[in-house]
């Protein structure tokens, strides 16, 4: 992209006062010229859609009679009516708990698994590590429809190679898919997924640590062990809490894992997570008023709850940077 | 991970709006022949519509392939919605139709020449169409009469008889599981509504009613109760399987035999001949077992019919289309050999239907059975929110079919019931 400011220059009057005018009037212009783009696409895309959203939930479609003519439905103001019915429904308030179940199975456990993966490809007695690293970051290039089908192939006990194996084996295999297993089942599957994203961005924080800390410490005396939890981890903690803030983002939109496994099994609702309810309230009940303002819920609570997170790890993170 | 699916979801919804764009910009009212475009998820229904191109140059028919009735009605009720992006002629399963009525997506098409077409179907198939009113919203296409399909050789090893009777079926379920743990007869399953709603409309069962000016939601009824109650205590016994149908363990189970029958609907063969087909000719098809086997009833499960949609600039043409699609002698043909479907339409079994399905080769009474089955079914009105019911039923009765509990199946139906009629009442619609 070559820069307007040379290309129109020649064309600016002779007179300084005006030539000053244009400068100030190129000054503003420019920058927002160069914007437009991004904020046409910013608001065509994300904020109109919002903003729709948001209108959507205020309205609700009120029916008389029979309601099987064009005349017998009309689009009315409901005020808090849809937020009301959202956050006073049962089935919802169980989905937030157990999504938040959820993100305290997997989260830990995802992020726990990709710094030790992080920090062993980072280690210097590592061999393999380039194969290593395609490796378990490979599962996340597979989508996640694709890996539930996948993942439900080998849950089915009627046809699971694994349940087969055990129970040659004279081991009897538990049901994964029951319904007190199955919230593992589908932390599995995004589990599976989501430890190679997250090490990849942890082993990038790492390799950019200048090895001559790394030599200093060796000079004190310290072990490898003791390079990695005292000097690698506390430098990558602001990796570390990127990661757990986009865990805990995806966590309470985890959709595609259990829409994909519901038909496979009797242990998942329509309504098991928040997204499902709203996908089930817009396009199976028809009702997108409702599910609008359950969306504009499930937004706020994401909100409010990555506000919460950085707000208390934030001084532990970056404070040092900010004093 | 989660931007990907975000990014992909948005270039399919983004794909889908210029699809749709796309295929209704046809139809310029001057000169040249009308374009129709037709959203049907049959397979091969454009060599259906290539004979009608053939023969009416004037009116041109493009088949839009969907992915099924209920992707279909989404997308449907959406361009509806939007204005614009609706075809002109559009397959609707019958359960959809007081949805898609209340959603003014279907226009009435009684003056459009449709109302001739009456005497070619039964009087449940064309009641309908019309929900008991004196507009016509839709031309019956397919029916799906319920029947039961077994495997003769394991029966005739246990020297078992075709259950006539549901209390035959229970007694034939028993035997096959004491035999071999391992086999069922059949099993409950949670994630198909219209399995078990045609089940309780074979007792006796409607799950909504017109009265005057007012729905009536009665899905909890006795009939209803009777039906959830004998497959609760089937499945609390544990002789008949409480996994859903349509899984790949399903699939392997009728495959394998470890799902020595299927109480499914006409449709079946395609399905059996898809997953089990190892055992193609150890099949027999029979008619649904009965509540009482002298008075024989039956339920439908499945079925559709072909609309015309309110966005639709040429009604006349559209309609005439949907009218010869599923009246004309060769269309009928056409739709049989090439879609696989059973027609609605009274005459085909005379026209079309005069060899039995391929996975059923050596049953040459296939077809008799379909339609002495065809012939009984029982009314049954759908209501405007079946897609709630449906939902509903998914959840509720997982639920019970987990807990192998029969209580359960009693307080799943008593809950769908409710859900459905909170639905209605909450929309304001008239609710006795």
């Amino acid at each position: 992209m070559t820069s307007p400011a040379v290309a129109t220059s020649p064309r600016i009057a002779p007179s300084s006062a005006s030539r000053r005018r244009a400068t100030r009037v190129q000054r503003v212009a420019i920058p927002y010229t160069m914007l437009a783009p991004a904020i046409v696409l910013f608001v065509l895309f994300m904020a109109a859609p919002i903003l729709y959203t948001v209108v959507l939930s205020f309205q609700t479609v009120r029916v008389s009679g029979l309601g099987l003519g064009a005349a017998d439905k009309k689009l009315i103001f409901a005020g808090l009516d849809n937020y009301i019915s959202a956050l006073s429904d049962p089935q919802f308030v169980a989905s937030v708990v157990r999504v938040l179940a959820y993100g305290a199975i997997l989260i830990p456990v995802m992020l726990g698994l990709a710094l030790v993966f992080a920090l062993l490809l980072d280690s210097r007695r590592s061999r393999a590590t380039k194969f290593s690293r395609v490796a378990i970051f490979l599962p996340y290039a597979v989508p996640a429809v694709i890996s539930s089908l996948l993942w439900g192939f080998l849950y089915l006990p009627g046809i699971s190679p694994v349940v087969y194996i055990l129970n040659a084996l004279h081991i009897s295999a538990p049901n994964i898919l029951e319904p007190n297993l199955v919230i593992f089942a589908i932390a599995n599957i995004a589990l599976w997924g989501g430890v190679g994203f997250n090490m990849i961005v942890i082993y990038t924080a790492l390799r950019a640590i200048p090895s001559d800390i790394y030599e200093a410490a060796r000079i004190d005396g310290a072990t490898e062990s003791q390079i990695a939890w005292r000097i690698k981890v506390p430098i990558i903690l602001p990796s570390l809490i990127m990661t757990g803030l986009f865990s805990i983002i995806a966590t309470l939109q985890v959709f595609s894992e259990p829409t994909t496994l519901r038909p496979l099994t009797n242990s998942l609702s329509t309504s098991w997570t928040p997204l499902m309810k709203v996908y089930r309230d817009a396009f199976i009940r028809n009702d997108i008023y409702s599910a609008a303002a359950t969306s504009v819920v499930i937004a706020l609570g994401t909100f409010a709850l990555s506000f919460v997170f950085l707000r208390i790890v934030q001084r532990r993170a970056f404070g040092q940077e900010d004093s | 991970m989660r931007t990907s699916i975000r990014v992909a979801a948005i270039l399919a919804a983004v794909a889908l709006a210029l699809g749709t764009a796309a295929c209704s910009s046809g139809g310029g009212a001057s000169s040249g022949p009308v374009n129709l475009t037709y959203w049907t998820w049959a397979p091969n229904m454009d060599k259906v519509a290539a004979i009608w191109n053939k023969s009416h140059p004037d009116i041109h028919v493009t088949v839009n392939k969907q992915d099924g009735g209920d992707a279909a009605v989404t997308k449907l009720l959406t361009a509806i919605k939007a204005g614009s992006g609706a075809p002109d002629v559009m397959q609707a399963e019958y359960q959809k139709l007081p949805t898609l009525v209340s959603a003014n997506a279907l226009a009435d098409i009684s003056g459009d020449g449709g109302s001739a077409a009456k005497k070619e179907f039964t009087s449940s198939a064309w009641n309908a169409v019309t929900l008991g009113g004196s507009a016509l919203y839709a031309i019956p296409q397919d029916t799906g009469p319920m029947m039961f399909y077994y495997r003769t050789d394991i029966f005739s090893k246990l020297g078992l008889t075709v259950p006539k009777t549901w209390d035959e079926y229970a007694a034939d379920a028993k035997a096959i599981h004491a035999a071999d743990p391992t086999q069922y007869l059949g099993t409950f399953s949670s994630g198909d509504p219209g399995w078990f709603s045609g089940l309780t409309q074979q007792a006796g069962a409607s799950w909504w009613s017109i009265s005057g000016k007012a729905w009536g939601v009665n899905v909890d009824s006795a009939a209803a109760q009777k039906v959830a109650k004998y497959w609760g205590d089937l499945v609390q016994e544990g002789v008949i399987d409480n996994n859903p149908m349509y899984t790949p363990a399903w699939n392997a189970a009728l495959n394998t035999g470890k799902q020595v029958g299927w109480v499914s609907a006409v449709w079946g063969p395609g399905v059996l001949a898809g997953n089990a087909a190892d055992t193609k000719g150890k099949w027999a098809a029979a008619p649904l077992p009965q509540w009482n086997a002298s008075s024989p009833s039956d339920g439908n499960w499945g079925g559709s019919s072909t609309g015309v949609t309110t966005q639709s600039k040429h009604p006349k043409e559209a309609t005439e289309f949907a009218v010869w699609l599923n009246t004309n002698p060769t269309a009928i043909k056409a739709l049989v050999a090439d879609a696989a479907i059973y027609p609605a339409d009274v005459n085909a079994t005379k026209i079309a239907l005069t060899t039995p399905p391929d996975f059923f080769s050596t049953q040459s009474d296939f077809y008799d059975i379909a339609a002495a089955a065809s012939k009984t079914v029982a009314p049954f009105t759908y209501g405007p929110n079946v897609n709630v019911a449906y939902s509903a039923y998914t959840d509720e009765f997982a639920k019970a079919a987990q807990s192998k509990d029969s209580a359960q199946f009693l307080t799943a139906l008593s809950n769908v019931q409710t859900t459905t009629r909170a639905d209605l009442v909450k929309s304001g619609f008239t609710v006795k």
